[in-house]
Parts: C-alpha cells; sequence; structure tokens
C-alpha cells in the first residue's frame, strides 16, 4: 500500500505522452533544423506539438518559446526581458526560487503578501513606477496553493507602469486553472511539462507578439532567436499529448481530485488535535491540502510517513537533500515553528481514494507518535 | 535492533554503517545538515552529503538528511562566538557532540522508533552491570573518547560505536574491502564551519566585535607589547604577542587574558605552569567521582592523561602543569574510562 500525494513536485507521466515521445526516440530521432525528410519529420511533429500548445495556453504557435524546465521559462522571462529594457523587476515573495531568486540577482522588488497567500495590492501598486521592466506573480503557489488574483495585478500594472511587461509562473497552475483564459493578459507565461503529465526536461515560455525579450542561452539560433539549442523533440512532443488531456479532462479532474482533497483534509483536521490549514481553501488550485500540526516537526513527520507508504512534502529540499524553512510560509506570517511543523499533501490527476484513506489512518498515528 | 547511524561522509561512519548491516542490525543512514555557505568544508557539504547517500545505497540502506542548522548556530556557533568574546578557548566539537549528535539526532532517532543511534568515533562503550563505561578507542592514536567525555548514561544506553574496537587501519582496510568510495578519504581536522582561506580570525571577525590589547607582564604589570584582537589569544600561546620577547629574555607566553580589560598577561614557562585548575559545568558518566579520587585528567584531544586529584572544584595535578585555557574541556578518565568531564574556569 503506498499514498503518493506530491503531485505538486512532480506528476506520473500521462501514457498519452509516453506513447507520442517513444518514436522521438527511435525511428523519428531527426534534427529538427535540418533540411533533409529525416529532418523534416522532426520538424513537422514539433510544429504540430507548437500549434497544440500554443492553442491550449490561448497563444499564437510563433509565441511559443519551448526551453529546458520551468525553472529556465521564468529565468528567461525575467532576465531575457531586462536584456532588452534594463529596468527594476518586482515580484511576490512567495514566488517559487526559479522566480525569486532571479529577481534578486537582478536587485529587484520583492512584494509582500496578506495571510491568506494572496500578493497585497497596495505594496505591489507602492513598488510599481515607470522604472519597472517587469514585474512576476504566479498564477498558483507551489506550497501552499494560494491562486493570484492576476488580473487585478495586470490592471494594476498597465496603470502604474504602462511600459512593463507582466510575467506569470503557471508551472503549478496547468492541471487545475484555465491558464489560455486567466493569464490571457499577461506578456509572458512559463509552464513546465513535468507538473501535468509530460516527461522532466522541457517547459515552455509564451512571449506574446511585441514583448522585447532577448536570449539567456546564445547558439544556432532556435527558436526565433530566443532560445538556442538542439530542440528536445521527443519532450515536446510528449508535453503536447500531456497538455491536450489535462486541457480535455479538467473539469472532471478538478471535480473529483477536489472532492478528495477535502475528504482528506476534513477528515484530517478532525481527527488531528490542534491541526490547522493553511489559507483559505477556497482560494486554492484543488490538489493542495498544506496543513500544520503544532507540536511536530515536519522533517521527522514525513520519515515516518515514507515508512508507511505515504508520500508527502514540505517547504523545499536544498542541494544536500535536507529540508529548508519554507520561504512562503514565512512571507504569510507565520513564524518559524509553526512554518517547521507543516506537511503538503498535494494531489493530482491520478490520486484515488485509497490514497486519501491510507494517509487518513497513517497521518494521525504518526502525529500522535510523535507528540509522544 | 533498529539502530539510526549518522553518516558524516566520512570512512568512519561508512564502516560504522557496513559493519552495523553485517551484524544483522535494521539500519538507516542519516546525515545532519549543521551548516552551510561557502566556509561549508565540513560535515556536511554537499560533497560529504553525496557520499553518505552513495555509501547507504552500496551497504543497502535508506539514507535521509536532517536539517538541525537552527541548533547548530545556536548552540555550536553562538557559543563559539560567545566564548571567544569572553576570552575563552571553546570545543565546538564537544558541544556539537552534546547539543546535536547526542541531543538533537538522538531525540529524533526515538520519536522515529530507534533502538539506538551509532556514531564513528573511535571509543568504546562497554556494558559492566547494568551502567555503562565509555572507554579509549582501540586506536589509541585516533581515540575519541575525549570528544564524546560529556555523555552520561542516558546516551551511552543508546549509542553504538561500531569502529571503536578497530584501528584506523582496520577501518580503511575493511572500506577498502567493501568498495566504498570513502576509504581513502583523509580525516577532517578543523572546526568544520571554519574556511581554511579565512580562517578563525576572518570567522570570529564577521560575528564580533574585536578589540586590540596591551600585552602586560604578569610579574611586572609592565606593558610590553599589544595584540590585534585580544579575542583570538589562548592561554598557554607563545606566538603572536605583539614583541613581548626582548634580547636574552626566555619565552613569554600568555598566561591569562582579560577580554574586558582588553589585555592579555605573559609570563615565564614556570608562570605558565599551575598546581591546580578549577573546573565548572561538571558532567558524569555514571555517578560521581568522590572528592580526593585521584583520576587521569585530558585537557585537549590529543594530549596526553596525567594524573590528578579531583578535589570538587579543583583539579590538583600531581606534578605542575600548563595551565589550561578557560572553556576548554577537562575530561576525567579512570584507567581507560572516562568517568566525567568538565570545563577549564
Amino acid at each position: 500500500m503506498a499514498a503518493y500525494l506530491d503531485y505538486a513536485a512532480t506528476t506520473p507521466m500521462r501514457p498519452e505522452a509516453v506513447a507520442a515521445m517513444l518514436p522521438f526516440l527511435t525511428e523519428r530521432f531527426g534534427n529538427p533544423s535540418g533540411v533533409h525528410a529525416v529532418a523534416r519529420a522532426a520538424r513537422t511533429a514539433m510544429d504540430d506539438a507548437r500549434e497544440r500548445i500554443a492553442a491550449d495556453l490561448g497563444a499564437e504557435p510563433g509565441e511559443v518559446v519551448f526551453t529546458g524546465s520551468g525553472t529556465e521559462a521564468d529565468n528567461l522571462a525575467l532576465i531575457g526581458v531586462q536584456s532588452r529594457r534594463r529596468g527594476t523587476v518586482v515580484c511576490t515573495a512567495v514566488e517559487h526560487h526559479a522566480v525569486l531568486e532571479t529577481c534578486r540577482a537582478l536587485g529587484g522588488r520583492v512584494v509582500p503578501v496578506g495571510l491568506d497567500g494572496q500578493v497585497d495590492l497596495h505594496a505591489l501598486a507602492d513598488a510599481l513606477d515607470p522604472s519597472v521592466s517587469v514585474v512576476s506573480v504566479m498564477l498558483a503557489n507551489n506550497e501552499v496553493g494560494t491562486v493570484q488574483p492576476l488580473e487585478d495585478v495586470v490592471s494594476l500594472v498597465r496603470e502604474r507602469a504602462p511600459d512593463a511587461l507582466v510575467h506569470t509562473d503557471a508551472v503549478q497552475a496547468v492541471t487545475w486553472l484555465d491558464v489560455a483564459a486567466l493569464a490571457a493578459g499577461a506578456d509572458l507565461v512559463a509552464v513546465s511539462a513535468h507538473k501535468f503529465g509530460g516527461p522532466k526536461g522541457v517547459g515552455a515560455l509564451v512571449v506574446r507578439h511585441g514583448a522585447a525579450l532577448g536570449p539567456i542561452i546564445h547558439g544556432g539560433g532556435q527558436e526565433r532567436d530566443r532560445r538556442s539549442g538542439t530542440h528536445n523533440v521527443a519532450g515536446i512532443v510528449a508535453m503536447a499529448a500531456a497538455l491536450q488531456v489535462t486541457v480535455a479532462t479538467r473539469p472532471e479532474v478538478v471535480n473529483s481530485v477536489g472532492h478528495l482533497r477535502d475528504r482528506l483534509a476534513d477528515g484530517l483536521l478532525a481527527a488531528v488535535p490542534e491541526a490547522l490549514e493553511t489559507g483559505p481553501r477556497q482560494g486554492k488550485v484543488a490538489g493542495n491540502c498544506h496543513l500544520r500540526f503544532p507540536g511536530v516537526e515536519s522533517e521527522a513527520l514525513l520519515v515516518l510517513l515514507d515508512e508507511a507508504g505515504v508520500f508527502a512534502s514540505a517547504g523545499s529540499a536544498c542541494a544536500s537533500g535536507a529540508m529548508e524553512p519554507s520561504h512562503v510560509l514565512v512571507a504569510m506570517g507565520l513564524r518559524a515553528d509553526e512554518a517547521s511543523s507543516s506537511v503538503r499533501l498535494s494531489l493530482g490527476a491520478g490520486s484515488t481514494g485509497e490514497d486519501v484513506d491510507l494517509a487518513l489512518e497513517v497521518i494521525p498515528k504518526a502525529v500522535a507518535d510523535l507528540r509522544g | 535492533m533498529r539502530v539510526l547511524v549518522a553518516m558524516s561522509g566520512g570512512v568512519d561512519s561508512s564502516v560504522a554503517a557496513a559493519l552495523l548491516v553485517e551484524a544483522g542490525h535494521d539500519v538507516v543512514g542519516a546525515t545532519m545538515k549543521l551548516w552551510g555557505g561557502p566556509s561549508d568544508k565540513g560535515c556536511c557539504s554537499v560533497d560529504d552529503v553525496e557520499d553518505a547517500r552513495r555509501v547507504a545505497a552500496q551497504v543497502g540502506i535508506v539514507h535521509r538528511v536532517f536539517n538541525f542548522s537552527d541548533d547548530f548556530e545556536a548552540r555550536v556557533v553562538d557559543h563559539y562566538v560567545a566564548a571567544h568574546a569572553a576570552g575563552a578557548t571553546p570545543n565546538p566539537c564537544i558541544e556539537c557532540n552534546r547539543h546535536l549528535k547526542f541531543r538533537r539526532f538522538l531525540d529524533r532517532a526515538v520519536k522515529l522508533g530507534f533502538d539506538a543511534v551509532a556514531t564513528g568515533h573511535h571509543a568504546r562503550v562497554v556494558a559492566e552491570q547494568g551502567r555503562w563505561r565509555l572507554c579509549r578507542g582501540a586506536d589509541r592514536a585516533k581515540d575519541q573518547s575525549y570528544v564524546l567525555s560529556v555523555l552520561g548514561q542516558d546516551q551511552l544506553g543508546r549509542t553504538l560505536l561500531p569502529v571503536g574496537h578497530l584501528t584506523k587501519a582496520d577501518v580503511r582496510a575493511r572500506a577498502s574491502e567493501l568498495g566504498l568510495r570513502t576509504a581513502a578519504k583523509p580525516d577532517s581536522q578543523e572546526v568544520c564551519f571554519i574556511s581554511a582561506g579565512g580562517g578563525r580570525a576572518a570567522f570570529l571577525g564577521e560575528r564580533l566585535p574585536l578589540h586590540a590589547g596591551r600585552v602586560v607582564d604578569a610579574a611586572s604589570g609592565a606593558e610590553v607589547g599589544s595584540v590585534e584582537a585580544v579575542e583570538l589569544v589562548t592561554v598557554g600561546q607563545r606566538r603572536g604577542l605583539g614583541g613581548g620577547t626582548t634580547g636574552g629574555q626566555s619565552r613569554r607566553y600568555a598566561v591569562g587574558v582579560d577580554a574586558a580589560a582588553s589585555t592579555v598577561l605573559v609570563g615565564s614557562y614556570a608562570d605558565l605552569l599551575t598546581e591546580r585548575t578549577a573546573l565548572r559545568d561538571l558532567t558524569w558518566v555514571d555517578r560521581a567521582v568522590r572528592s580526593g579520587s585521584a583520576v587521569l585528567a585530558q585537557v585537549s584531544a590529543h594530549s596526553r592523561a596525567v594524573p590528578a586529584t579531583f578535589e570538587g572544584e579543583w583539579l590538583r595535578w600531581s606534578a605542575p602543569q600548563r595551565r589550561v585555557a578557560p572553556g576548554q574541556t577537562v575530561a576525567l578518565y579512570d584507567g581507560d574510562a572516562v568517568v566525567g568531564a568538565g570545563l577549564a574556569a
């Protein structure tokens, strides 16, 4: 018996995505930048994938830039804009490290969030001025699942810093939210295939026509000079297949996983004394269950859960594999001891009622054991 | 037995893990993440964690990483800095054993349902009539009982030291036989959180105000020189005392450090010697030693233990000894067994 409850870290590949990519690892191995039949076969498949991905993300095919990861897409967005128009970078305090550390490296401004994890729009307004070149606000948070009011952010940026571009890290949103609609106002949108049933090592950045962006990887000039390097054709084709099935099944997945999540969260809140939920549930994506168990160290809890076959997470891991205190929880106003007593249970398209049953059986007992 | 073995990524704890598996125990390996940043060359650099992880995989056990950097900072690093600020000379490795390895790590192990923890220290835990004795390791040159001298019965009863009966050469030979990647890894030497580049002066300089000090002759009261940072002077030190030596004079040693007055007292070797040393914060491996008992006392990790009489708050040396720098741990032995430890006052 095992329950994988770490879909926000990564997801198993959709069978459709595996099937789609296999031919490009073997007989259709061509480099799409070539001029012969082998190359053309790969080029055609990649063009098809680009069109489908563009449609699913609400973009034009020419606006999709393939990258090697979501992190690279975020870096390309922020650094790429800076290379064309040097200005001030602004992001929220709860961004993924891919954005937050890039913003810091560029000397940017970090805007606080409220106790609910949503960006403080007043503080954002204060951080905006004509010097701002790019504003990065994620669509959904990776740790606590909070959905940001992106449309409000876009309006505010247009009003206060009309020359600035808006970037959104939609890496955690694709499974749950209509990214095409919600990010329609953003100039730049980053996604990562492995978060929605695609393979690791491939992502994309939507760059709206007219958004000035330079490359961060120089070379052969692929992706209209915005991202050099031979295309990961198999990964791109698989990403398109995963995205297609994700979008097609999204309403039913959101509905069914939302019910599983509610049963899990409500069950644990009822079974574990003093358990707390982080952030209002109605403001989260359907797969996120973030709880705190006062008096319990999450690092120890995760060991007991691992031994019992419940695979969960807390915070993020550093290079050594140690858990680091979550900057997201600190930004939401939690004390260090509150942040270090939390656990993230993240569900996904493959989650089942048995997963929830096992978690409800294992977690209350593990918490009780640790509280001694 | 379920055993959680602390794996630093060094050869001793690698072999300790392998021996526990061979002995049929249910073993999990764990590396403590204690420190970070560019000075991280000690037991928790990414390379060392990788060594521990690969050895764990090789001997077929689960490997975990525990982040105890908050406690390490508060209990070891801050203590180290505060002791220097007061003109004392701390033993951070002993504080780490006291607060991290044999408290936080041991507590974590117990909470997770382990029966014991194990480390790669060269020392032996010996059961005797339901009590636990802490004895020197089989390899006298590598013996680490001194840095474990602050442990008590509660800790020793749940501690395994699987390489304590082996020589270092035996440990390396076993590691080679098993093909462990740590077989030829050099021993760690220095304080793990201090980088080789900047050293102690740079580390402390970033964390506390260093004060220039006067060097004063202990006998005459005459000012004979100066030092750049009184906080960096250790009792017994001879070098760097700022021109305290004049023609024809014998060697001068630091015989006292008064950080509050920014003064270092110097004297001859005879002035450095003392008949007794005050002890504070005594801890006992088992029952407290009675005042008036003969003991052997060891004042640093690699010095010889010398005879003394334990007199409660004092240690009276059988023959005059060099003064012990305040803050240094003095480990007390009965033959080969540690009986307790205190800090030189």
